[in-house]
């Protein structure tokens, strides 16, 4: 055990050497975590092997995640580029190609903050819908005062940017996939995991952009 | 409840008394009261600031009668009482400053023991003490780690008691010995990887500064003033879960927010999580126990 331990410090030693002169975005030198493979084993350890699997699948990584955790979601430009270019490719839209839903129904997503908790202590009961918890991060409607500031305000989203087809375009493929416009961003893949079906990213969507809306009408 | 043939006495308390619920809930009232009047009032700017005071104002009131205090007097209690297959108290439980030293232990803690070679938080190290000195397994000392309606738990009632012996002195985690470093690392490491179907980690949310999660505040945990609001007051009373919440609970369902698994109670994980918090936190003066949302 003591040598499996050595020997991992040895190979981590070694390719630390390699990171030594990567550079962030920021101009910031970062090395990478000397006890990664250590702590990873640590990490995977604490859950219960009799985990049901999909619990399991949740503490896997992608290679967007491994790359952001690995850079403290701030990587190098050539980094970042490559991550944006892969996710972009991953967007899937709609049968019926309309990227315009129900604002109604994309209020109602926005501010339900439930769904997908698991585990023995406070899981939610099966089948309670998964929300997009928009209100968790972003202002939204003016009439909601209840908002989170992580991410930027998105009142009067249509109302600044107009509806063209490329700015509905672009809300549906933030929402789809964030990482394909800023790579690390705090944002959710909420289409990449089906977190939210094409559909309901349309409702969302449709939240944004309506005139009707009260993120634009108030 | 009966521990190796000698009835168990301990002393009955009720989460709060009915006096202090009704406070509760009239504040409850004023609270959700003031949220509305701040929603029908004025620009956005000045309900926000109208709702955080509000909220302020909801802690400070709380704070007077922390439903906290009277889980920490069962608790000492607890560690005088004799109990266990061993019939012995826990009063020679040495937490990092000699046996039974408990002044300042909490503040210092998780550190590297050497009798068991490992880095431990406080539960880890009050379990390692009910099973070495009063003889408990680990399931009988672990079965309610936390409290639940109708279940009371004696590891939330000693941790209670054992951090209130903390309160004042300042956090002191400097992680210098080469195994607390390397579970500083491992810390700092699990912080920052993101995993799951809403790509978390709990930089997310806590790695930037004055940011809040709907009306929340969140702290920057990277830093020393982050860090430090966050730790000094564990444990706490959570009056959204009527009940004291230990640093384990709290990060055990910080994962669960996250949508992950849940880590195991006392896992390295979450031992790691702390040593990385309370490092980050070191020379914040605790204020314990605290009550919160």
């Amino acid at each position: 055990m003591n040598k499996k331990i050595a020997i991992t410090f040895l190979c981590v030693a070694l390719t630390q050497f390699a990171w030594a002169e990567e550079k962030t975005a920021s101009g910031k030198s970062l090395s990478k975590n000397p006890v990664s493979a250590e702590a990873e084993k640590v990490f995977r350890d604490s859950f219960r092997v009799d985990s049901p699997k999909y619990w399991s699948q949740r503490i896997e990584q992608d290679e967007t995640m491994k790359l952001c955790s690995q850079y403290k979601d701030n990587p190098p430009v050539a980094v970042r580029q490559k991550i944006e270019l892969a996710q972009k490719a991953t967007i899937r839209y709609p049968v019926d190609g309309k990227l315009l839903g129900d604002w109604k129904e994309g209020e109602k997503i926005a501010a339900h903050g439930r769904g997908g908790h698991i585990g023995f202590i406070q899981p939610d009961k099966p089948m309670t819908p998964r929300g997009g918890n928009c209100y968790a991060c972003h202002q939204l409607a003016a009439k909601e005062v209840a908002y989170g500031t992580i991410g930027p305000s998105l009142h009067h989203f249509g109302k600044i940017r107009g509806n063209s087809d490329e700015i509905v375009k672009y809300a549906y493929d933030k929402i789809y996939n964030s990482n394909a416009f800023s790579a690390c961003t705090n944002m959710p893949r909420f289409g990449l995991h089906s977190w939210l079906t094409p559909e309901e990213i349309t409702h969302v969507v449709a939240f944004l952009m309506d005139p009707e809306s009260p993120v634009n009408k108030d | 409840m009966k521990y190796g043939g000698k009835a168990v006495q301990t002393v009955a308390v009720a989460p709060f008394s009915p006096e202090e619920f009704e406070m509760i809930q009239r504040l409850i009232r004023t609270l959700v009261g003031a949220a509305v009047v701040a929603a029908f009032a004025g620009s956005t700017a000045a309900q926000d600031s109208k709702v955080a005071d509000e909220l302020a104002k909801y802690r400070e009131a709380l704070a007077d009668g922390n439903p906290a205090d009277l889980l920490e007097v069962k608790g000492e209690g607890l560690w005088a009482e004799k109990r266990g297959p061993k019939n012995a108290s826990l009063e020679q439980c040495d937490f990092g400053l000699g046996p039974g030293k408990l002044d300042g232990a909490y503040a210092q803690l998780p550190r590297y023991f050497k009798d068991t070679g490992k880095v431990m938080d406080v539960e880890s190290r009050l379990v390692h003490c009910m099973m070495t000195l009063q003889g408990f397994t680990k399931e009988q000392a672990t079965k309610n780690w936390f409290s639940k309606p109708g279940t009371e738990s004696d590891i939330e009632a000693l941790v209670t008691f054992i951090g209130a012996k903390s309160n004042g002195k300042p956090i002191n985690v400097p992680a210098t010995h080469p195994e607390e470093k390397k579970m500083y690392q491992i810390g700092e490491y699990i912080f920052y990887r993101r995993s799951g179907p809403q790509d978390f980690s709990c930089a997310i949310c806590h790695g930037q500064n004055d940011k809040r999660i709907r009306l929340q505040d969140l702290g920057n945990l990277t830093t020393k003033e982050g860090a430090g609001t966050a730790m000094k007051t564990w444990p706490s009373y959570r009056v959204s879960q009527g009940a004291v919440w230990t640093m384990e609970r709290r990060l055990i369902d910080c994962m669960r927010q996250a949508r992950f698994p849940e880590p195991n109670y006392l896992s390295d994980s979450i031992v790691a999580l702390q040593v990385y918090l309370q490092k980050n936190a070191t020379g914040t003066v605790m204020e314990t126990p605290g009550i919160k949302r």
